[in-house]
């Protein structure tokens, strides 16, 4: 029996373990602690998280799949259905970030064949500390190559993403990716253990010692201690996983798969438990009979291992040689190590003798929930100074030269470039632009995939930060032209313990959700990651929002680049008098303030309603949204991936370093052909959206007049050839120094 | 024309050849898997796709060239049928021995996926007929193993017999330095084997086919071969 103080160095509570004695009865064995230390651990049970997720409105009858499934899935029309899933692999990455990035990717695609899907696009979202810090240009480079590799072996297209620098993430970067599959209504399938009786399979990879207790490792803060722990790391075989992944996709297409889940964090046990408990049944399995890379492994070694590539699926009794003739064509194994019981327990035997039996239920949902307590954090109120003190600058065009200079504007090319966006030929937009448009092959349809997340504003202010970056992330969709669906969430905060943590965390939550509700954006599927945190402090609050959307004829996507000299520039929405939070203010003047941009919730669904439409009716030439940087920063971008120019004159009662630079919300930038003009007029009138024209596409240069009262008060007038050679080459000069 | 497509164990980018050849040129078209063989009389096109086949472990190419499936391969190069390796295929015909050469990691250590200018260097070929002579084209590269090598020699016949097919150039069709960004020597990105109906190319015509992509310029390496099968050995021009 192991008692009170093996279970406290398995990270088990007191609390925990007097709930352990209460459900079981008696006092747990060795195994049987193990068992409850993974499942129960932050990663697995999300104890901390789960009464604040509730908050997130996860229906509307585009769902096919919720929360609580290996990921959520949406109907796009016509039979068809996308599955999506964004998951967190931060820890691993910050000891070992080829590695750890790797099999992040590895296990967000397994998320998604394991419904039956075919894994169509991958996309990733990172996070890193500033480049002029070697271990943070070490930890970029290893995980973007990690990334890659395993995502390009796979064939798998990486077809959008996003990368920050900032100090926040210096020791403990984020690794985020994100699967989206393919899948007809009638091939669903969920992760149940249904049928008395029904044989339980291991299917892949076999099992080694490799990520013991990963669960648990994630599960706390990254010290100096276990940064030597070589054990939870896990290594990726994105070989075996290709093999894995035909087999599976052969194997579901036959009806009698009774259920299917991946054998991620906590490996047999929590695939064991949880499709016991999805179908209110049991297991009773044998871990002799799990196939083994290394020796004399114990019982617990066994069930908690979290060795990559591996899959548990359930099938009617009988079919045990049709599922082994599948997985050896393609050179894998299968091998029976249980069956579906109707006693509600996970029973583990070993060579026949009984090691562990514990309520499958218990170890699944059983844990106690933590009630955290949360506090507003005092910086939030000593980082709203007055920024009316901080003087215009003289040389406008030297500070738009500096924003597309900062790695976190400049092109993100050196990076996309290390995956393949091409494979699967169903890329119609590539990285680059606003988000990803694939085609559905044998349909006129396509859909749209944006990743985004903005940690600096959800520090500045969590709830502001949470409603814009979902706005962000359909105002993406929107501009390329799709009717935004559903959503997956990366939710990426530092230790839940501290109180101002806690409450970043809900109050993100709380702005997710808002902006949701107003948006019709239901949220599908997700992931928390706690405990990021460095040396001094905690990272930035930072949820990630991966989002589809359809559109019902991909032949009218849309991009942000110009299209054609002499088409009008206007803008979608309002300058507002907002400079706080913007990057120019951060990294250019290096004042960290406040306020984030407030975002008008009906205001930005009106902008979007208007924009998709506007596409819709073929009214446009280009789209984009204005973000970080603000209208100079979209301006150029769209000068840039053009290689055409812009110049208008715009009246204004803001300041010009406000106009130009300032990040306030809900604005879209679009060109078309001057005689769309009156039609787009007449559209935003009904819609209740302003329009103004800020200038014409007129190639050569990129050329501002900012006027008050007739009077120019800023100037921007510069060559697209020398604000196009900064922005290509920010980050590859910075990487190569 | 009958197309094959070959799925070595890992290939990823088989779907995309079948594609092309079943619903965009209308062309009968099967799926051979590794563990199988085939009569050379079976096929008028052979497609090795590309895509990492067993995970580009050892060597890209080096398990996948010792498959069953090689065996007919190669009884259907002797029959002098059309054999097409693309990225990983071609990685597989070099392995294989049916081309002349190596490829090395790319200069920069690294993957690169882009739109990249070409030269086609030789349209009298059944892959390039409907091609001119010094043409620019524009296609998809994404390789990390793209970086042609063999020696001096090798490399001498290819030019003096004309077998350098496609090579890297910028896009006013200059063979420079800068415009290869995998290092490979000669800046050769598709060669084709002495008999003329092997060939190799690093970058994927495929996948470079359709006006929703943006770019039909790799659709007449395939347009090419259906002519030279169907027109009964005509060659380009």
């Amino acid at each position: 029996m192991a008692g009170r103080e093996e279970a406290k160095k398995l990270g088990l509570t007191d609390v925990e373990y007097d709930e352990i004695l209460k459900v079981l009865g008696r006092e747990p064995n060795y195994l049987e602690l193990n068992l409850y230390s993974v499942m129960w651990s932050e990663h697995c049970s999300y104890k901390n998280s789960k009464p604040v997720l509730k908050r997130f409105p996860t229906q509307g009858p585009q769902v096919l799949q919720g929360p609580g499934e290996n990921a959520g899935i949406v109907d796009i029309g016509d039979n068809l259905a996308v599955a999506m899933k964004v998951e967190s692999h931060n820890h691993p990455s910050a000891i070992e970030p080829y590695q750890g990035a790797a099999t992040g990717a590895g296990g967000m695609i397994r998320d998604i064949f394991t419904m039956g899907a075919r894994p169509i696009a991958l996309l990733n979202s990172l996070r890193f500390g500033s480049l002029d810090n070697k271990r943070a240009k070490f930890l970029f480079e290893g995980a973007v190559a990690g990334i890659g590799d395993y995502g390009n072996a796979m064939g798998i297209p990486t077809v959008g993403g996003e990368v920050y620098f900032d100090d926040s993430y210096k020791e403990n970067p984020l690794v985020n990716a994100m699967c989206v599959g393919i899948i007809r209504h009638d091939k669903i399938v969920r992760g149940k253990a249904a049928g008395v009786g029904n044989s339980v399979m291991v299917v892949g990879a076999a099992t080694g010692r490799d990520g013991m207790h990963g669960a648990s490792f994630a599960s706390g803060e990254l010290s100096d201690d276990n940064q030597d722990q070589g054990s939870p790391m896990q290594v990726g075989d994105p070989f075996k996983e290709k093999q894995l992944m035909e087999a599976c996709l052969e194997l579901l297409q036959k009806e009698w798969v009774v259920g299917v889940q991946d054998m991620g964090a906590a490996g047999v046990v929590s695939s064991t438990c949880e499709t016991a408990a999805r179908a209110g049944n049991g297991i009773e399995l044998d871990v002799a009979l799990v196939h083994q890379r290394e020796k004399d492994m114990k019982p617990h070694e066994i069930m908690i291992s979290e060795s990559q590539e591996r899959m548990l699926v359930i099938v009617e009794k009988g079919h045990e040689d049709d599922v082994k003739r599948i997985f050896e064509k393609w050179d894998l194994e299968a091998v029976k190590i249980g069956t579906v019981t109707d006693d509600g327990m996970l029973r583990i035997l070993e060579n026949g003798k009984l090691v562990g039996e514990v309520p499958a239920v218990s170890l699944a949902e059983g844990a106690p929930a933590v009630k955290r307590e949360s506090k507003r954090p005092a910086y939030m109120d000593e980082l709203n100074i007055d920024l009316s003190k901080i003087p215009v600058p003289a040389d406008l065009n030297k500070i738009l030269a500096q924003l597309l200079d900062l790695p976190n504007i400049a092109s993100k090319a050196m990076v996309y470039r290390q995956f393949d966006q091409t494979s699967g030929t169903d890329t119609v937009v590539k990285p680059g632009s606003n988000a990803a448009v694939l085609r559905i092959k044998g349909t006129k349809k396509g859909i749209a995939i944006s990743i985004d997340g903005y940690g600096y504003y959800c520090y500045l202010d969590p709830y502001e930060g949470g409603k814009q970056v979902v706005a962000e992330a359909a105002r993406n969709l929107v501009v390329s032209g799709a009717k935004p669906l559903a959503l997956t969430d990366g939710l990426n905060f530092g230790n839940p313990e501290k109180p101002e943590v806690f409450y970043q965390f809900e109050k993100c939550v709380e702005g997710i959700s808002e902006a949701c509700r107003h948006l019709d954006i239901p949220v599908i599927s997700g992931n928390v990651s706690f405990y990021n945190e460095g040396k001094d402090s905690a990272v930035y609050p930072t949820p990630i929002i991966g989002m589809v959307g359809a559109l019902d004829d991909v032949n009218k996507y849309c991009t942000m680049k110009f299209k054609k000299e002499g088409d009008v520039v206007v803008l979608l929405g309002e300058n507002t008098d907002e400079l706080g939070g913007s990057v120019y203010l951060k990294e250019i003047l290096d004042v960290v303030a406040g306020p984030a941009p407030r975002l008008d919730i009906d205001l930005e669904k009106r902008i979007q309603t208007c924009c998709l439409k506007a596409i819709e009716l073929g009214l446009v030439s280009s789209a984009h949204d204005i973000n970080q940087g603000g209208l100079a920063v979209a301006l150029a971008e769209s000068c840039i991936a053009s290689n055409l120019g812009f110049v208008g004159e715009i009246e204004t009662d803001l300041r010009p370093d406000t106009l130009l630079f300032g990040e306030g919300q809900s604005r879209i930038i679009l060109s078309l052909p001057e005689e769309n003009l009156s039609v787009l007029n007449k559209l935003a009138e009904e819609i209740g959206v302003q329009v103004s024209v800020l200038g014409f596409v007129k190639s050569g240069s990129l050329k501002i007049l900012v006027k008050q009262k007739e009077q120019v008060i800023g100037i921007i007038d510069t060559p697209v050839e020398s604000i196009t050679e900064i922005w290509n080459n920010a980050i590859k000069w910075r990487v190569e120094k | 024309m009958r197309c094959a497509v070959i799925k070595f164990a890992g290939t990823s980018g088989d779907g995309d050849c079948y594609h092309i050849c079943k619903n965009i040129l209308g062309q009968p078209t099967e799926y051979v898997f590794h563990k199988k063989t085939f009569a050379p009389q079976d096929f008028d096109l052979i497609i090795l796709p590309g895509g990492a086949s067993h995970g580009d472990y050892l060597r890209p190419g080096a398990l996948a060239a010792r498959s069953k499936v090689m065996n007919s391969i190669l009884d259907a190069a002797k029959a002098q049928k059309c054999i097409l390796g693309i990225g990983n295929g071609f990685q597989i015909l070099l392995e294989a021995g049916l081309l002349p050469g190596a490829v090395l990691i790319n200069k920069n250590l690294k993957f690169h996926c882009d739109d990249v200018f070409f030269r086609v260097e030789n349209s009298d070929t059944p892959f390039t007929g409907l091609y001119k002579k010094g043409e620019v084209i524009r296609l998809n590269l994404a390789c990390k193993y793209g970086n042609y090598y063999a020696d001096s020699e090798t490399i001498e016949q290819l030019k003096t017999k004309n077998k350098i097919i496609l090579t890297y150039c910028d896009e006013n069709g200059n063979p420079i330095k800068e415009a290869n960004p995998v290092g490979s020597l000669e800046n050769i990105a598709g060669i084709i084997n002495s008999e003329g109906n092997i060939l190799g190319l690093m970058p994927h015509p495929e996948r470079c086919a359709e006006e929703i992509l943006g770019n039909t310029d790799g659709l007449r390496i395939f347009k090419s071969i259906l002519q030279y099968v169907e027109g009964g050995k005509v060659r380009g021009r």
